[in-house]
């Protein structure tokens, strides 16, 4: 285990206009950890994300992410070249609507190929191998290579954008919503594929989700966020078994059981 | 050679914010220690705090007050009050639990959810299901379920996978919460002979066994929960 964190995150801070998005959010997450930021809808979780992936500009506060040579940079006084290239190439992010991730009128292979190409890869042959095998991890199968995403299922699309995400071998992956408006048995072959490539590749992620059982499931760590604020945090198990925050509380009672 | 669970002057309670925030005290001044090679054994009637004593040395509950001091390795940690990252590689390397009833995961094969403990400790795929097989052979669960996921096994079938993912591991601390509850005679007494070689492998155990065949079987020594009980009137 690394002593070192790889990314730290320290009184992040966003309002739009007066109303406030997230307020004085800190964290560290380390390598191979897996963090769910979960809370109901408008509590600030999607805003944090973005804050901290460099996809909205905070008010405040800093995010520090190490490098591949081991040196922390503050990710808002980078150049904005190296920014992008870093999120092509180290990070990865699943969004919600693989429409956000994926460029829906090029083919499967073209949507995985073009990471690839991105850090480099200039080899057709290499890149459609590279690409058909990951495919193939996403349980897509290889003759579906050339079609688009756009004749997709929902699931496929999904398990597409991760293929497309992970294929450079990123370090730290966000997720907004992973599951969120797939049918419950797509979801548990989603959510599998998710936790088998994330303890095989040994990734750090954070996941927003508002359903408990996927934090659950994926996650090592979680923070519950309401109006703004992280109101409780520690590990899952604990948080979900023995909540102490009156809303968490309600949370965890609000599961259904089936 | 140094004591691995020492549990001093433990607290917990509950409060309950949906029911006006009454509190739910459940233990207070837990005490004991467990040794190497040794089985201890939880006692006292339903719901007197057994399971929770559990789950709070597995950092599933939180402690109110005092300490879970764990050493492994001339290293002590004290589990109250450690993040959740050190709770993590406690799990991994330290405690192992064997819970009341499994968690199943979607899709995950039993065999592999048998495995899983040892591939996170970065014993090779092959060599983890070949031990998984071993212990779910010994266990007497027929091979046609190894392959399927555990969700619509019988809750026997789903204690055994259980047992066998805690037992597959050399974990030197391990808690068990009524391994045998729902297993037939011939399966617990290996549940027995599993515990027993625990014990001569120098493990700590801690468990809960209500039946008193098993208990008889196994224990060394009763810690009475009820001598844990809060005495003064909740508020």
């Amino acid at each position: 285990m690394s002593d070192h964190p790889l990314l730290r995150v320290n009184a992040i801070t966003k309002y739009y206009g007066s109303r406030v998005g997230c307020t004085d959010v800190s964290f560290n997450l380390w390598p191979g950890e897996v963090l769910a930021i979960v809370g109901e809808s408008g509590s600030g979780k999607t805003t944090l994300l973005n804050a901290i992936s460099t996809n909205l500009m905070p008010t405040s506060g800093t995010v520090e992410y190490r490098m591949r040579d081991g040196q922390f940079r503050d990710l808002y006084r980078m150049g904005e070249a190296e920014r992008r290239f870093l999120m092509r190439t180290d990070w990865g992010f699943v969004h919600q609507n693989p429409a956000d991730g994926l460029r829906m009128t090029v083919s499967a292979g073209a949507n995985v190929g073009e990471r690839l190409m991105a850090i480099g890869n200039r080899h057709y042959g290499n890149i459609r191998q590279e690409a058909t095998q990951w495919l193939g991890r996403v349980e897509i199968d290889a003759d579906r290579i050339d079609d688009q995403p756009r004749d997709f299922s929902g699931g496929m699309r999904q398990r597409l954008q991760i293929a497309r995400n992970l294929v450079t071998g990123p370090r730290l992956v966000f997720m907004d919503e992973p599951t969120g408006g797939l049918d419950v048995s797509v979801q548990a072959r989603l959510l599998d594929l998710v936790r088998g490539l994330v303890n095989d590749l040994g990734l750090s992620a954070i996941v927003v989700t508002h359903d408990l059982a996927v934090a659950r499931l994926l996650s090592h760590r979680m923070m519950v966020m309401k109006e703004g604020k992280v109101i409780e945090h520690g590990l899952t198990d604990r948080v979900l078994d023995d909540p102490r925050e009156p809303y968490t509380q309600l949370l965890v009672s609000s599961i259904l059981q089936v | 050679m140094p004591t691995p669970l020492v549990v001093s002057e433990v607290a917990k309670s509950f409060t309950m914010h949906l029911r006006d925030g009454i509190q739910l005290p459940v233990v207070e001044n837990v005490t004991f220690a467990v040794a190497a090679g040794e089985c201890a054994v939880l006692g006292g009637p339903s719901g007197i705090g057994k399971s929770s004593i559990l789950k709070m040395l597995y950092g599933n509950y939180g402690v109110d007050a005092g300490q879970i001091l764990i050493t492994h390795d001339q290293v002590t940690v004290d589990i109250a009050s450690a993040d959740p990252r050190t709770v993590l590689a406690l799990r991994r390397d330290v405690i192992g639990y064997v819970s009341q009833f499994l968690r199943t995961v979607p899709r995950v094969a039993a065999v592999d959810v048998v495995a899983e403990p040892l591939v996170a400790r970065g014993v090779s795929h092959d060599e983890a299901r070949a031990r998984a097989v071993e212990l779910l052979e010994k266990l007497n669960l027929p091979e046609r379920l190894w392959s399927l996921p555990p969700a619509t096994f019988s809750g026997g079938e789903q204690q055994r996978v259980n047992i066998a993912r805690g037992f597959i591991t050399d974990h030197p601390l391990l808690l068990l919460d009524e391994p045998t509850a729902s297993l037939d005679a011939a399966n617990s007494a290996v549940v027995v002979e599993l515990i027993r070689a625990k014990k001569v492998a120098g493990v700590a155990l801690l468990g809960i066994f209500h039946d008193n065949d098993v208990r008889a079987e196994i224990a060394d020594r009763i810690i009475d929960v009820s001598g844990f009980r809060v005495t003064r009137d909740a508020a």
